[in-house]
C-alpha cells in the first residue's frame, strides 16, 4: 500500500502521491458523517455503508448510526479512501504580492501616490452582515492585525451594510475612491455573485473606460479564480487580514518604480 | 426567571439605582420626541388595526397606498384616520378597502374635517380602530388557554430554535420536527432585506434570502401549525418573528392580530446596524412596543449585535446600557417584566485566558440587575471559525453559562454556524447538546456561588462601572442641533462605533411632526387600555 503512495520518495523530497493521514502513513483514513432520508435499520446501516464504498472509502465501519425522527438516520462513518492525490496537479492562485508592514504600506503611498488612498466599502445588496468589511476596515480589524482606518495614509469611507449600488457609485465618485470593497458575507441562491457582478456593471457605466476604480469583494463563497467573470480586480476569501489588503492596494495602486500592473492577474 | 434567596453578585445597590436612573434620563428626552411625531408605518398600522388588509397587483399593500395618498392631499399632521373616515362618511367609498383602491387611482378627495365633522369622523375611525384593537385582546386570552391546557415548558431556560428556508411551506414541517426534537420556541428569520423595506410584503411568500418574508398569511400559517404540534406534544410551542426595520409598527401590530408570542424588537439596532433615521425608529419602536405590551407579547432585544462588531470584553458594558436603555423604553411603552427578553451574547474570543469566567460574570450580571426578565442569551457566532468540532465544543460551554447562571431563553448554537445553513442533522446534534447540559449541570445554579470578591464579582462589578460611565457620557453628550442628547451620543459614534446623525438615515422622509389637533384611535386605546 505504502509503494503506490510514495511512488519516488527521496530522502528529502515530500511525496507527490499522497493519501490522508489517520494515524499511520499511507492509511488513507476519513472520517464523514451524513444522513440519509429512511428510518433506521439494518438496512439503513446497508445504504450507509453502500454510499460510502460509493464514495471510495474501502474498507469502511460504520462507527454510528441514529434516528432522527421516524424518517431519517444520521451516521458516521471511518474508512480507508482509496483514491490518491497528485500534489503535481494542484492548481493555486498564488498571492501575486509581497506583505507589507503598516509603516511600508504608508511610506508607498506617501512617496508614490503623493496622496492620501481613498478606500470606499460597503456591504450591498440584502446582505446586513458588516463582519467582514468591518474586520477589513474598522480600526479594531481582525486576526490581530489593525484595520485600513489604522493606517495613516489611507482614508476609509465604510458605508455599512444593505447599500444600494447607485449608493454606493455615488460615494466612490463623490470621494474620488481609489478602491472599492465589497464584502458578501450571507448569501443564498448565488445573490453574491448576482450583486457582484451588477455593482462591476454599474461602475464601468459610470466611470469613462480605464478610470473605474479597484473593484475588490471579499466574502467565504466567492470562487477562487473568478474575479474575471465577476468583473471585479480581486477577490478576498475567508480568513483574509487587513494587511493583505493593505498590500494588495499598494501592489496594484501605487507600485513601485518599474513594475507595471494590471488589473486581472490571477490564473484562471 | 430564577428567583434566588441571596444574590450572586455583589454588586452596591446605589450604583445600580443610579444606572437606572441615568437611563431614564437619556430616554426621557426621546420618549417626548416620539410623543411628538408619528411615521408613515404607525399609520399604516392603525389602518391595519382597522381591517385593511391586501395589496394591488404589483404587491404594493394598500395600507401604503391609502397613506401615501392622504399625505400628498392633507398630510399626515393630523393623523391618517381623520381624513379616512371623514372620506367614508361623506360616502366617498362604501369601505374602507374600496377607499384605498380608489385613492390608489387619485379618484378621492380628502380634506381636514373641522367641528363635528371631525368629532365624527374620530369616533367612526375610532369604532373600526377598536376591532383590531379586541382581536389582539383576543388572541391573548387564546394564548393563555392554550398555554394553560398544554402547558409551558417543563425546564429553564426555554430553547429557542430558528427555521429559515425562504419558503413558509418547508419551514412548516422543519418548524414542526425541531418542536419535537425539543424546541419549545421557533423563531422564523426574516429574508435579509426586509428590515429596508418600507411595506409588508403580503400572502404566503415562497422566495427569500437567507430567510423568509414576514407577512400576515406567514404568521397565520405558522402559527396555525405549531397549535398543532402544540396539541401533538402536550407543550405550547411559541412563535417569534422580527419587528425591527422600516415597518415596526405594522409587523408588531399583524404579529398581535396573528397570535405570535415573541418579537425582535430593539430600541436602537435598526439605527445602528441598519442605518435607519433615529427619529424614525424611536417614533416606530414606542408603538410597536405599546402593540406588544397589549397582545402580551414577550420582546428579544438585539444586544448580541454590539458584541459581533466590537470586541466582546471591551464592548461588555455596552451591552448592559443597550439593556438598561431597553428596559426603560420598554416599560414606558407599557412592557412588563415578564415580557423583557434582554439580550446578550457569548461572544468572548475563546483563546483569551478566563473567557469562560467572563462569560459568566457577564451573563449573571445582566441576570442580576433584571431579575424578572427572561433573558435571551444567544450563542457565539463571531468565533465560530468553520472547525465545527471546535465549534461543538464551544456550543457546550455556552450552553454550560445559559444553565449555571438561570437564563430564560437560550437561542440554540449551530457548529455550522458560519458555515452553511444548518443541516437537519446539525440541529439534531445542537439539541443534543443542549439537552446534556441542562440534563447535567442545570442544578449547578444551586452549588454555584462566586467567591465574595474573586473574579466574577470583581469583574461584573467593573462592567457595571464602565456601563454607568457610559450612561453618564451618553445624558452629557450634546450637539449643535439641540437634539436630545441620546441622539446626540448616537450621531456622534458612542456606540459601536457608527456615526447615526438624526436627520440621516433611512427611512426619514416617512417621519412627520404632530399637528395640534393629531388623532390616533390606536395610540389613544393603547395608552388608555380601553377597547371600545
Amino acid at each position: 500500500m505504502s509503494a503506490s503512495t510514495q511512488p519516488e520518495a527521496h530522502p528529502n523530497k515530500q511525496p507527490d502521491i499522497i493519501r490522508p493521514y489517520g494515524d499511520t502513513t499511507g492509511d488513507g483514513m476519513v472520517q464523514v458523517s451524513f444522513t440519509l432520508p429512511v428510518p433506521h435499520d439494518k438496512r439503513a446501516e446497508g445504504a450507509a455503508l453502500q454510499l460510502a464504498a460509493k464514495m471510495g472509502l474501502e474498507p469502511a465501519l460504520l462507527v454510528h448510526a441514529k434516528a432522527m425522527g421516524p424518517d431519517f438516520t444520521f451516521f458516521v462513518v471511518y474508512g480507508s479512501a482509496k483514491h490518491l492525490v497528485d500534489l503535481r496537479d494542484v492548481t493555486v492562485v498564488e498571492r501575486e504580492f509581497p506583505l507589507l508592514t503598516p509603516t511600508e504600506v504608508n511610506k508607498a503611498i506617501k512617496t508614490r501616490l503623493r496622496r492620501k488612498l481613498v478606500v470606499v466599502g460597503a456591504c450591498i445588496g440584502t446582505d446586513a452582515h458588516t463582519v467582514g468589511i468591518d474586520a477589513i476596515l474598522n480600526i479594531k480589524g481582525f486576526a490581530g492585525e489593525k484595520g485600513l482606518e489604522y493606517y495613516r495614509e489611507v482614508k476609509v469611507v465604510n458605508l455599512g451594510a444593505q447599500v444600494l449600488v447607485p449608493e454606493l457609485v455615488e460615494r466612490a465618485r463623490a470621494e474620488k475612491a481609489d478602491a472599492v470593497m465589497v464584502s458578501q458575507v450571507v448569501t443564498q441562491r448565488d445573490a453574491h455573485i448576482h450583486n457582484t457582478t451588477t455593482m462591476s456593471a454599474a461602475f464601468r457605466e459610470a466611470y469613462p473606460a480605464g478610470q473605474v476604480p479597484l473593484l475588490v469583494v471579499g466574502g467565504p463563497r466567492f470562487e477562487e479564480g473568478s474575479a474575471a467573470k465577476l468583473g471585479v480586480d480581486r477577490i478576498f476569501g475567508r480568513g483574509t487580514t487587513p494587511g493583505e489588503v493593505a498590500s494588495y492596494l499598494v501592489h496594484a495602486l501605487a507600485p513601485a518604480r518599474g513594475t507595471t500592473t494590471t488589473t486581472t492577474k490571477e490564473k484562471a | 426567571m430564577s428567583s434566588r434567596a441571596k444574590p450572586l453578585l455583589d454588586l452596591d445597590p446605589a450604583t445600580v439605582r443610579q444606572a437606572r436612573a441615568l437611563a431614564r434620563k437619556a430616554g426621557r428626552p426621546v420618549v417626548k420626541l416620539a410623543q411628538s411625531h408619528t411615521t408613515v408605518s404607525v399609520e399604516r398600522a392603525t389602518l391595519r388595526l382597522a381591517g385593511l388588509a391586501g395589496a394591488d397587483h404589483e404587491r404594493v399593500p394598500w395600507v401604503n397606498h391609502l397613506v401615501d395618498a392622504v399625505r400628498a392631499e392633507v398630510g399626515l399632521e393630523h393623523g391618517v384616520t381623520t381624513p379616512v373616515y371623514d372620506a367614508l362618511r361623506r360616502g366617498e367609498a362604501p369601505d374602507l378597502l374600496t377607499l384605498a383602491q380608489k385613492a390608489a387611482s387619485g379618484s378621492v378627495q380628502f380634506r381636514l374635517p373641522e367641528g363635528r365633522e371631525a368629532t365624527r369622523a374620530r369616533s367612526a375611525a375610532r369604532r373600526e380602530v377598536s376591532r383590531g384593537i379586541r382581536t389582539i385582546d383576543k388572541q391573548r386570552t387564546t394564548r393563555d388557554r392554550l398555554v394553560r391546557r398544554h402547558g409551558d415548558p417543563e425546564q429553564r431556560p426555554w430553547i429557542y430554535l430558528i427555521v429559515a428556508t425562504g419558503d413558509i411551506y418547508e419551514d412548516i414541517p422543519q418548524a414542526q420536527n425541531a418542536a419535537r426534537e425539543g424546541a419549545d420556541i421557533i423563531a422564523v428569520i426574516r429574508s435579509t432585506g426586509q428590515s429596508l423595506l418600507d411595506y409588508v410584503p403580503e400572502g404566503a411568500t415562497r422566495e427569500g434570502y437567507a430567510g423568509t418574508y414576514a407577512t400576515q398569511e406567514n404568521f397565520r400559517l405558522m402559527r396555525a401549525a405549531l397549535d398543532e404540534t402544540s396539541k401533538e406534544l402536550g407543550r405550547y410551542i411559541r412563535l417569534t418573528n422580527y419587528a425591527s426595520g422600516l415597518c415596526m409598527p405594522e409587523i408588531a401590530t399583524l404579529a398581535g392580530l396573528e397570535r405570535l408570542d415573541m418579537m425582535l424588537n430593539d430600541s436602537m439596532y435598526g439605527i445602528l446596524f441598519r442605518d435607519i433615521n433615529p427619529i424614525r425608529t424611536f417614533v416606530d419602536q414606542r408603538f410597536s412596543r405599546q402593540i406588544h405590551a397589549r397582545a402580551g407579547i414577550i420582546i428579544n432585544t438585539g444586544e448580541d449585535n454590539y458584541l459581533t462588531t466590537a470586541d466582546a470584553v471591551e464592548a461588555a458594558h455596552t451591552v448592559t446600557v443597550s439593556q438598561l436603555l431597553n428596559e426603560y423604553f420598554a416599560k414606558e411603552a407599557g412592557l412588563e417584566d415578564w415580557q423583557l427578553g434582554l439580550g446578550h451574547a457569548f461572544e468572548i474570543n475563546p483563546d483569551l485566558p478566563d473567557s469562560f469566567r467572563m462569560e459568566l460574570a457577564h451573563a449573571l450580571l445582566a441576570r442580576q440587575l433584571f431579575p424578572k426578565a427572561p433573558l435571551k442569551w444567544m450563542p457565539p457566532t463571531k468565533h465560530m471559525t468553520g472547525d465545527v468540532f471546535r465549534g461543538y465544543l464551544l456550543d457546550g460551554f455556552f450552553n454550560l453559562v445559559g444553565a449555571m447562571t438561570g437564563q430564560g431563553i437560550l437561542l440554540v448554537g449551530m457548529m455550522t454556524e458560519a458555515v452553511v445553513t444548518p443541516f437537519l442533522s446539525d440541529r439534531d446534534l445542537a439539541l443534543q447538546n443542549v439537552r446534556y447540559v441542562l440534563n447535567a449541570a442545570g442544578g449547578l445554579t444551586e452549588d454555584f456561588h462566586p467567591p465574595r470578591d474573586g473574579f466574577i464579582q470583581t469583574r461584573a462589578r467593573q462592567v457595571l462601572g464602565e456601563a454607568v460611565d457610559l450612561l453618564d457620557a451618553i445624558v452629557h453628550d450634546s450637539d449643535t442641533a439641540g437634539d436630545p442628547p441620546l441622539l446626540a451620543a448616537i450621531a456622534d459614534g458612542t456606540f459601536g462605533l457608527m456615526k447615526r446623525p438624526a436627520d440621516r438615515g433611512k427611512g426619514l422622509d416617512g417621519v412627520v411632526v404632530r399637528a395640534e389637533g393629531y388623532d390616533n384611535p390606536a395610540t389613544t386605546m393603547l395608552e388608555e387600555g380601553s377597547d371600545r
